[in-house]
Order: C-alpha cells, then structure tokens, then sequence
C-alpha cells in the first residue's frame, strides 16, 4: 500500500533507568514507518521492547533518543487522536457495556445527544448489539475485547494502537477476533499499530510486519504482505503465506539461538 | 416434600444454626446459674438481666441513643477525614512517606489514656468522646481507601492518561469507584472499631450512653444492668455493621461479594 507516511518512528532508543543502577536499554535504534489507513503489525520474543514502542507512539513515555512523527508533528505528550487497546480488556467493573464504550467520550468531554446512537452502532458492528445493558462480568472475555475495541474506536481515532489484544483469548476466539478485526479495518479504514505473538494472526492482517529482536530490541526486518484481501486463515496452505511466515519465524529463532549463545557464554 | 424442606434448609441454616446456638447457650448460662446457685451479682440469669433490664427500659433507651449518636458521630468524622487523607496517600509517595508514620502513632496511643485528657483539652461536652471515637476508628478506613486507590490497574490510568484525562477525571471516573469494594471493608471495619471506641470513650468521660451506664452499674454491684447494656452494644454491633452491608448492596450491587 503505498500511501503516505502518517507515523515516522525515528531512530528511538528507549533506556529505563532502575534505582539498582542497572539500566534496561529497551529499544535501541528503532526506525519504522507507518502509513495512512496502514496495518502494520509487531512481532517479536517476550521482552523485546513491543510495549514500550506502542507506549512511545501513545505519548505515554518519552524516548531517551531520536523523536516520533505524527502528521509531521513531533509526539510529546498523549495525543486525543489515538486509542488504545490493551491485553486485557480492562473494562470499568461498575459500568455497563453501554457506559463502558463511552467512557473515552466522557475523559474528552465530548458526549453528544448521538453518542449512545453511535456507541450502539459499535457494538453492532461486534456482534454486541444486545449486550449493551450487561455488566462486564457477565460476558465472555472475547466479548469484553470487542467491546474494548468499541472503545477504543468510539471518538473516531486516526491511529488504533492494539497491545496483544487477542493474548488472553483461546485459539478459536483468537482466529475469530482477527477476521473481525480485518472486516471492521476494512468497513473503517484505520492507522493500526498490532502486536502480537501469533505469526499467522500477524500475516493475515497486515500490510506489513515489523519483525523485532530483543535485548536490546530492535527491527530485524519489515516484511511487506502482499496477499490480497480479504484473507482468511485458508491462505495458510499456500505457499506464499507460508513463505512469509517462514521468513518472520527465522528472524525470531535466529534471535533465541543467539541469546541463548549468549546465556552459555 | 423433601426437596422443598432441602431448600428452605439451605436458604435459612445460615440463620437458624447461629441462632439455635445462643438459644442453648442461654438455657445452659440459666441452668448453671440455678444449679451452682451462682450469686446474681457475680453473673445473673439471662431471665433476671431481662425482668431487670426491662423495667428500666426507658433509661435503656436514653443511654442507646445516646452511644449510637457518638458511635455515628465518630463513624462520620472518620469518613470526613480519611477520604482526604487517603487521597493524598494515594497521590504522591513523599506525602504517603510522611503520613503514615503519623497514622501509625495515632494507633499506638493508649486510647483510654487519651480520654481524660481530652475532656480537659475540650471540655466535657460530647467532643473528646466523638474524638476518641474517630481515632479508634478511622485508621482502617484510610488504608483500605489508599490500598484502592492504588490496585487501579496500570492499563486504565493509561487509558485514561492517553486521552489527556486530568488528576480530577482519573481520580473520580476511575480510581474513586474502583476503591469501592476497598471502602466498604474500610467502613465495615469502622463502624465495629466505631462501637468500641465510643464505649471507651463513655468509660472515661460521660454521664450517660452504654458505657457509662456499665460503669455505674458494676460500681453498686447491679451486674445484671451492667449485662444488659452489654448485649445492647453487641447487637448494636451486628445491626450497624450489616446496615453499611446493606448500603453497599443497595447503592453498588456489582461491589459486593458475587454468591
Ligand atoms: N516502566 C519500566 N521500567 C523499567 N523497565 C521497563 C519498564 N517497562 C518495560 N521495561 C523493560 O523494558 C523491556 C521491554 O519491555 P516491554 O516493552 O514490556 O516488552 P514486550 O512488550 O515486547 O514484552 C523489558 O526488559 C522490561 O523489563
Ligand atoms: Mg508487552
């Protein structure tokens, strides 16, 4: 997809200083572009400085080296035109699903005589559409990230940051969610930034994926995916998907094999 | 039917079984009393605390009412207190540094020793027992309230901080609600704390309420009034502590424990 560069991710290294004294360089030299309306997904081992990245583009933590774009302008502080999905879903205990989806609407003070129109429009779009008065206990988790994914898409955001959103889902939720995800992406074209674990999850929704190695993290390789759309985990027996996952895989086991040299030396 | 009687039994045992329990530790305390012809003065029958706790019933009342409006005066004091407190523990770890020692100090003060006291600091009016009172019960209800405050979960300050939520917004759209079920453990620990500081406090300084009508009592050797009031304080107790379980139930039903 060649569009235009709404997120320059420019040479970032992120440091953590500790009260040990032992500091955590956590992302070292990280460069990647995102563009208008792109999916681009993150993969890489546990530890490898994902998190932070999304937390960076967010606003949420400052880089201790290079700066972040977006729009051209230089991120500071929490932008209003991001959301964020975490996880968990991390729904408020004390508010129906309804409330809940509202909730950034309310933090921005901009609850309209339509919000709730457009809320349950949302949670239609999920399959939520009679969930709306249910308490958050009450639902199936995979229940509580669609409607954490509302959320996060209630004011409209330009950029979408998901944080392993399918992690704590079983694997046929997990497939279920992604093909939703890829047609709600598609009915509302989006900026996403996705991380995650699962390579098949990353192949099938992303324009590109940024592989990622850890201690100190960086990008090992962005790998363009040019299956066309609308996928669907059928593409998995054919070769050029699996091509593209045997690349990504390779970058992460090269990565293990090299740490654990490093373990045993 | 017996799958009827099954369940009436299971629905009520938790009532039935505690109050079988008293009833026959009552109809024991009378026999033993009768059979060991054990002097009233050192422990009455359960029948003779109620023939004379019952003809004093209207003192009875005065003295009731007047320990609930310190035990509640207190209980007050104590919500108007901690809720700042707790929200500036919760605020910033230099003023949590600060505070807490102090809190801590205010425990291990001898509260009985403190009574006195008061009563020449404040005079004798009703203040040094409302006073004694708070300080024997606030200090659960602010830790519970801090220790809430701060289990908010990282993801949802972050959520809040990334739409540029202010102190005030985080504080009152997330972590005040969250520390709900915190602050109803804080105010069912209170409320208990509450019963026994203003019975200390009538100990010391009053000249009506529970505790001042059991110090009376036992001082002319009247044990079976002395008794009386202390089963009122007992049930003050349980109806006090179940009616902050109600309010919780009523005004924040996902807050209390799932059956
Ligand atoms: N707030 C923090 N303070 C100190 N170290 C941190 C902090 N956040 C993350 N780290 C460290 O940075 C590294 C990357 O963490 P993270 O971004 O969570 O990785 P990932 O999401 O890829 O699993 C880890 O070694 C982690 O311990
Ligand atoms: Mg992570």
């Amino acid at each position: 997809m060649a569009s235009r560069t709404l997120i320059e991710i420019n040479k970032i290294t992120k440091v953590f200083r500790s009260l040990d004294g032992a500091d955590v360089l956590a992302l070292e030299d990280v460069s990647l572009d995102v563009g208008l309306s792109e999916f681009v997904s993150i993969v890489g081992p546990s530890g490898c400085g994902k998190s932070t990245l999304l937390r960076l583009v967010a606003g949420l933590t400052g880089p201790t080296e290079g700066r972040i774009l977006i729009d051209g302008d230089e991120v500071t502080e929490p932008r209003r035109d991001i959301g964020m999905v975490f996880q968990a879903p991390t729904l408020l205990p004390w508010a129906n699903i309804l409330k809940n989806v509202l909730f950034p609407l309310k933090v921005l003070h901009r609850l309209t005589a339509d919000s709730e129109n457009r809320a349950r429009e949302l949670l239609k779009l999920v399959g939520l559409g009679e969930f709306e008065k249910k308490m958050p206990s009450e639902l199936s988790g995979g229940m509580q990230q669609r409607a954490a994914i509302c959320r996060a898409l209630i004011p409209e955001p330009k950029i979408l940051l998901m944080d392993e959103p399918f992690g704590a889902l079983d694997a046929l939720t997990r497939e279920e969610m992604s093909l939703e995800l890829q047609r709600i992406w598609t009915e509302r074209p989006t900026t996403i930034i996705f991380v995650t674990h699962s390579v098949p999850e990353a192949v099938l929704l992303s324009d590109k994926v940024c592989v990622m190695s850890s201690r100190p993290g960086h990008v090992k390789e962005v790998i363009e995916i040019p299956l066309a759309r609308p996928r669907s985990y059928s593409l998995e027996t054919e070769q050029e998907f699996q091509n593209i996952s045997q690349r990504i895989r390779k970058h992460i086991f090269e990565n293990q094999t090299s740490a654990r040299r490093i373990g045993a030396a | 039917m017996p799958r009827r009687i099954e369940q009436i039994w299971h629905h009520s045992r938790g009532v039935i079984l505690p109050a079988a329990a008293v009833i026959l530790l009552g109809l024991l305390w009378e026999a033993s009393v009768h059979i060991f012809s054990i002097p009233v003065y050192l422990l009455p029958a359960p029948s003779v605390i109620w023939v004379d706790f019952i003809s004093k019933a209207d003192l009875v009342y005065g003295h009731t009412t007047a320990t609930v409006n310190t035990i509640l005066g207190g209980f007050l004091l104590s919500i108007a207190i901690s809720f700042p407190l707790a929200v500036m523990i919760a605020s910033s770890a230099v003023v949590a540094n600060t505070i807490y020692p102090l809190l801590v100090l205010t425990q291990s003060i001898p509260k009985v020793a403190l009574a006195p006291i008061l009563v020449v600091a404040l005079g004798a009016g009703e203040m040094p027992r409302v006073i004694v009172t708070f300080l024997v019960a606030f200090f659960p209800l602010v830790t519970s309230l801090a220790t809430g405050l701060l289990a908010v979960p990282k993801d949802l300050i972050e959520l809040s901080r990334s739409y540029r939520g202010t102190w005030w917004q985080e504080m009152w759209l997330i972590r005040l609600p969250w520390s709900v079920p915190f602050l109803f453990n804080g105010l069912k620990l209170a409320i208990t704390f509450a019963v026994v500081g203003a019975t200390v406090g009538e100990f010391v300084a009053a000249d009506k309420g529970l505790g001042y009508q059991i110090m009376a009592a036992t001082s002319f050797f009247n044990t079976s009034v002395a008794f009386g009031a202390l089963v009122i304080l007992s049930l003050l107790g349980i109806v006090l502590f179940q009616a902050v379980a109600i309010i919780e139930r009523v005004l924040f039903p996902w807050s209390s424990p799932q059956e």
